[in-house]
């Protein structure tokens, strides 16, 4: 019987020759993420680490980004013990506040490779599945005992199969495919479970794959795959890594606890309307709905690709009266190829707000959270009630075109309309 | 003891906003918003040995830790769900917070009856029916006796120590 892709992994980092799902084993991932709770992980063990140290200073990736620029003392305290124990402890892959969103820091800086586990304190950890790694979100005492230890347990999960075929139509995104898919399986529809994707895969592009997997977690995944493929490499050598990893692919005869297919010629853009990821509804069903804030970013969706098709859309506009436009580069890298290109001036000139790279306002912390009463049309990943501020305010989710279509109208719009 | 009855994808949120999870890590800083945007009632009414019962999902969404170590330091003796998000599993395993995963028992509650729970033997009996639930593997068990992920890593490394000694 042939093996998924989480069974090859898990088998060949725990040094066994086969495992099966439930079974627990141990494994040293190649990397631990952790950004601005590494404060407080680093406070629960303080004693420790002065007697034993860091089990290895190549093992923690560690990205200020949730809170930056600090949005008060507590914040700056936090930033500021961090910096410490980096310098402290000779910690080698450290990005400080301003280089980008810990993901795609990650993915840009070549800390995830296929074949690699890297687990982190942070759930969309499971984004880079779009390379091929098994990777896993964590809690915070968890990443303080790989500090020390530099190994954990896992269980061997049970797998989805999703095949895809087809094409995405124009004005339609991989953003509206995975909510498509959370839609039609559910918040939990893949809890516990090692999520493949296959198929059509090579219609999809690297950034469109992290944005795919980026949502593993909101379908209670945990990890979302892609195959090694022709894109993969070339993402790789984009980003100047050149072997040195061993990708791992799932046999033919793999057994699935469950298969599906999804014909991308079939969707249409999408909304998860409030306030849970699989309340999702096609956009005919909601367009007209006024909407105060508009938000473009996150780890799901501020990338250049997002960027370049918001800004196509709204290019020589201005985003309707009354409302507010927040564009957020996912990373340093990205904000400055979008310089390069005039998206930033676009964005500026339509009326929009630029914010520094980091997770910003999506998690409630600072920077454009919302009011009562206000509704936010956002790229990112989660809709909870309260998550961006206020409980009494509501999150609905989209692809970035339909968010940039809709900041012209006020309401929500169909980017198909104005994708020529 | 008083049971606490909720629905579905009882999410992270929910449990702790997201807005505080920078400023709040201790259990007197995270006790006034527990459940703060679910259940304005909970964080001032909860007492040790409470449980708290839910549907699908319990638990879904952020990493972050503090709904854990929330609901273990106000004395939430289990949550018993149809099912729970994965990271918060761990994280349960981790704080040595019981999660009963046990449909049957969810549906068959109603207000008023009464819980017993026997965590090793993996029973339950609610207003009289009694259910059963998978008892965590040894592996597991060994982290929640050591009491939680901290004490458990710290008899590892004082063993690793004594070893490379001799």
């Amino acid at each position: 019987m042939g093996k998924t892709f989480a069974e090859k992994i898990l088998a060949r980092k725990s040094g066994r020759k086969e495992v099966v799902p439930g079974q627990i084993v141990t494994v040293k991932p190649d990397h631990l993420l952790t950004h601005d709770n590494t404060a407080a992980i680093i406070g629960k063990i303080g004693p420790e680490l002065e007697e034993y140290g860091v089990v290895s200073n190549d093992l923690s990736v560690i990205v200020i980004d949730h809170v930056v620029p600090a949005a008060n003392e507590k914040t700056a305290i936090n930033h500021k013990k961090i910096r410490e124990f980096v310098s402290r402890f000779n910690i080698k892959n450290f990005y400080d506040a301003g280089e980008g969103i810990c993901h795609q820091v990650v993915m840009e800086k070549g800390h995830a490779l296929p074949g690699n586990i890297v687990l982190g304190s942070d759930s969309h950890t499971c984004t880079y599945g779009a390379l091929n790694a098994l990777s896993s979100g964590i809690d915070r005492t968890e990443a303080a005992a790989l500090m020390l230890t530099g190994e954990t347990w896992l269980k061997v999960p049970e797998s989805i199969k999703m095949t895809l075929s087809g094409e995405l139509p124009p004005g339609v995104y991989a953003k509206d495919l995975i909510l498509h898919i959370i839609g039609d399986i559910g918040a939990d529809g893949a809890n516990y479970c090692s999520v493949e994707f296959h198929g059509s895969v090579n219609k999809l592009d690297m950034e469109e794959r992290m944005t795919i997997s980026n949502m593993g977690v909101e379908m209670g995944a945990k990890n979302a795959t892609f195959p090694y493929d022709s894109v993969t490499e070339k993402y790789l050598r984009s980003i100047g890594v050149q072997g040195g990893y061993e990708p791992v692919r799932a046999d033919e005869d793999a057994l699935y606890s469950k298969e599906l297919e999804y014909d991308m010629s079939d969707i249409v853009p999408k909304i998860a309307k409030p306030h849970t990821v699989d309340n999702v509804v096609d956009i005919d069903e909601i367009q007209g709905l006024d909407i105060d804030q508009f938000f473009i970013g996150t780890c799901t969706n501020g990338r250049l690709s997002d960027l370049r098709e918001a800004a196509r859309i709204l290019k020589g506009k201005k985003i309707a009266p009354g409302r507010r436009l927040l564009v957020l580069p996912a990373s340093r890298s990205v904000y400055r190829e979008a310089m390069s290109e005039g998206l930033i001036d676009i964005f500026v000139s339509a009326g929009g707000m630029i914010l520094p790279p980091g997770c910003g306002p999506c998690l409630g912390a600072h920077q454009g959270v919302l009011a009562p009463g206000e509704r936010c049309l956002s790229t990112a990943n989660r809709n909870f009630k309260g998550r961006m501020g206020s409980k009494e305010a509501e999150i609905y989710l989209a692809s970035p075109a339909t968010v940039a279509a809709s900041a012209l109208k006020g309401s929500i719009a169909d980017p198909r309309e104005v994708i020529g | 003891m008083k049971v606490w009855r909720y629905g579905d994808d009882v999410n992270t949120d929910l449990l702790f906003p997201g807005k505080y999870t920078y400023t709040c890590s201790t259990a007197e800083e995270i006790k006034p918003h527990l459940l703060e945007d679910l259940d304005p009632s909970f964080a001032e009414n909860v007492k040790e040995g409470d449980i708290i019962i839910a549907g699908k999902n319990f638990g879904c969404g952020s990493s972050r830790e503090q709904p854990v170590l929330g609901l273990k330091s106000v004395g939430i003796e289990a949550i018993i769900a149809e099912s729970f998000a994965r990271i918060f599993y761990r994280a349960a395993i981790n704080q040595g917070l019981v999660l009963i995963e046990c449909p049957e028992a969810v549906k068959a509650y109603s207000e008023g009856d009464t819980i017993v729970l026997n965590i090793e033997k993996g029973s339950i009996t609610v207003g009289g029916k009694t259910f059963s639930f998978p008892v965590l593997p040894e592996e597991i068990l060994a982290i929640r006796d050591a009491g939680g992920l901290l004490a458990y890593t710290r008899l590892k490394l004082k063993k690793f120590k004594s070893k490379e000694a001799h």
